[in-house]
């Protein structure tokens, strides 16, 4: 087999198979440190205080929220669209790169797909809490009922959402589950006969063994949701742009909206997936499987797709312009000039200018640094939100109606406990269940192990260093591998 | 409680070609168990391809059928209501929706179907040969008792790691 050596090894320190089941096993049977649990009461705690608010909000109604008759639209669907972009990360990277053959997905695709579960449960608690009445959201369903059986709309946006996201939702923990009973077999066979965690992974992993027969159709299973849920990632967040792009508002009857909202949607995901990977590979010691290459790689995605968004908002204003209409343009400059100028600006500056500093390898490379400007583009996609929602509706077509809108502690708390869900239960998964698909990661070791991988990493950089290589990088015969 | 020959082989290639040299044989391979999934063996043990990825285009075709079905009745056939004027046919509205309930009921049905033609299910007893085979050995089990000497021989001249007798 032929390795270029420029592709760098994805799995390093010489691993064994063994060596893989007993990194990923490690965290899941050993006891969990005190860290964990004192992280896990924090995150439980602020989400039990984001569910306070929401009882606080059922309770006594909308009114508790900073909305008025102008804004009637603000916090809540900015979470929810904020939330559901998070989730686009991972099914690109389990789907998208699956199809494209990309190796590097494999130590990351799990907690991605994790990540995408969580983020769609945050999301689809807004709409639900912004009824007012949350106990007739079967409302949503197209139910025979006692209103003579008037059906739901379905020229609505708002109905292909439901059941954009509910089959995201579903497909998503399909997929994720599909992959993870090979792993909780795994699991289930390092625990102690009888044990407790032995009964508990052998309920989960449903009885796999991984005969031959089990793994073809594995991969044809695969490969199926592959293809089905890339169609479906950009399916999902196109959909929810219509709630804005079918409307007749300027700021919001844009055409562009549903590329926009996609290539941002993945680029607020990857940069979700880079603060908890940066950090879990720290915690849980995995800095063999989830390499700089990775982060690299991540990074690298994280510039192309914020620069797709840079050139949406530039797009954007020049249509404003071009299209010549009075409303359109003057939603445009107020967003950038108007009394919510800062978070135009603060949205300008973290999705689009602070990503640029990813054009430097030695950046890339350095986890910390990475981390930094991923929260940054977290903060960004969450004002790009709030900018196209708040600013496009608080100076409406009557200037007498003109509001402002700040969020009340309610909204505030609403916001922070998702987070609280989200994390708690990401430490619940790291906790619980292998954070990096085990399997697959075995099937590229043969490839992409550092003792396999063309020539080893270190002898390809110390010949490079005494120059014994060419730049010219030709290909080299594997001599480790067998079928060389 | 059944008997079975079991070879452990620690690498992949080393086990694709000791499927190739049983099978030439003549040797009867019950089962073959890999930790990750080995590619080439489901052509050395000539398994069929599965037809998972046919009955996922049939769901994917029921859930359209469904989808555009539901919508035509609602809409234009039970109940028409006249909204700005607008058509009660308005076949681009009903695209979304078709879209997802045809991706829904692909990806559902086939995992269902999945877990059935594996015999997967919580609750099911896992005929683990050795608990290594979900780790990092790779098992060929044969059943058939007359051969097991032959097949012995075989498992050591192809660099098994171990050859044993389990009852499962």
């Amino acid at each position: 087999m032929f390795e270029s050596p420029i592709r760098e090894p994805l799995i390093l320190g010489r691993k064994t198979y063994r060596q893989i089941t007993d990194d990923l096993v490690a965290p899941i049977l050993g006891p969990a440190s005190w860290k964990w649990y004192l992280t896990t009461a924090f995150t439980a705690a602020v989400m039990f205080a984001g569910f306070g608010a929401i009882a606080y909000t059922i309770w006594v109604g909308i009114g508790t929220w900073g909305l008025n008759k102008t804004v009637g639209w603000a916090f809540d669907i900015t979470n929810f669209v904020f939330w559901i972009g998070i989730g686009h990360a991972g099914t690109l990277i389990s789907a998208i790169l699956l199809l494209f053959r990309q190796r590097w997905r494999m130590a990351i695709n799990r907690a991605a797909e994790a990540m995408t579960i969580f983020a769609v449960i945050c999301a689809g608690l807004f709409p639900i809490i912004h009824m007012g009445r949350p106990w007739l959201v079967f409302w949503f369903l197209p139910l025979p009922n006692t209103h003579g059986s008037l059906w739901v709309n379905f020229n609505s946006p708002l109905l292909w959402d439901v059941f954009a996201i509910s089959t995201y939702f579903t497909i998503s923990v399909l997929f994720w589950y599909t992959g993870l009973i090979p792993d909780l077999a795994m699991v289930r066979d390092r625990a102690k006969p009888g044990s407790f965690a032995h009964k508990l992974y052998s309920i989960l992993s449903f009885g796999w063994t991984g005969t031959a027969k089990q793994w073809q159709r594995f991969e044809a299973v695969s490969l199926v949701l592959a293809g089905l849920s890339t169609p479906l990632v950009l399916s999902v967040h196109s959909i929810v742009s219509f709630d804005f792009a079918t409307s007749i508002l300027p700021g919001w009857h844009t055409t562009i909206f549903p590329p926009y909202f996609v290539a941002g949607a993945i680029f607020s995901g990857f940069g979700m997936v880079l603060t908890l990977m940066i950090i879990t590979r720290e915690v849980l010691n995995l800095k063999d499987y989830i390499t700089l290459e990775h982060i690299d790689a991540m990074a690298k995605v994280t510039l192309a797709t914020g620069m797709m968004v840079g050139f949406a908002y530039a797009t954007e204003f020049f249509i404003a312009w071009y299209s010549g209409s009075y409303w359109e343009r003057y939603i445009f400059l107020n967003r950038a000039f108007g009394p919510y100028w800062w978070s135009y600006w603060a949205m300008v500056s973290c999705n689009l200018l602070i990503p640029q500093v990813f054009w430097f390898k030695k950046l890339r490379r350095s986890p910390w640094f990475v981390f930094i400007i991923s929260i940054f583009v977290n903060i960004g996609m969450w004002f790009e939100r709030f900018v196209i929602i708040v600013t496009s509706l608080h100076r409406d077509f009557l200037a007498s109606s003109w509001r402002m809108y700040a969020p009340t502690w309610v909204e505030v708390t609403i916001l922070v406990g998702t987070f609280g869900l989200f994390l708690t239960l990401y430490l619940l998964f790291a906790r619980y269940l292998p954070v990096i698909a085990a399997a697959e990661t075995k099937s590229i070791l043969k490839t992409s192990g550092d003792q396999y991988a063309g020539l080893s990493w270190e002898a390809y950089q110390a010949q490079k260093r005494q120059g014994a290589i060419s730049p010219a990088l030709q290909p080299t015969m594997n001599p480790n591998h067998p079928q060389s | 409680m059944a008997k079975y020959l079991i070879g452990l082989y620690d690498d992949e290639d080393k086990l694709l070609a000791a499927v190739e040299a049983i099978q030439k044989q003549g040797v009867p391979i019950h089962e073959v168990c890999t930790p990750f999934p080995v590619h080439g063996l489901d052509q050395a043990l000539h398994l069929k391809k599965s037809r998972l990825p046919d009955a996922a285009f049939v769901y994917g075709a029921l859930g359209t059928l469904t989808a555009l079905s539901m919508q035509i009745y609602m809409y234009t056939i039970d109940w028409p209501v006249n909204i700005g004027g607008k058509s009660h046919l308005p076949f681009p509205s009903f695209i979304p929706i078709t879209f997802e309930l045809t991706v829904l009921f692909a990806g559902v049905l086939m995992f269902l179907s999945y877990l059935y033609v594996n015999r997967l299910y919580p609750g099911r007893k896992a005929r683990v040969y050795d608990p290594r085979q979900t780790d990092d050995m790779m098992v060929i089990a044969i059943s058939d008792e007359k051969v097991w000497d032959q097949a012995k021989a075989l498992f050591q001249s192809t660099g098994a790691v171990e050859a044993k007798i389990v009852e499962l």
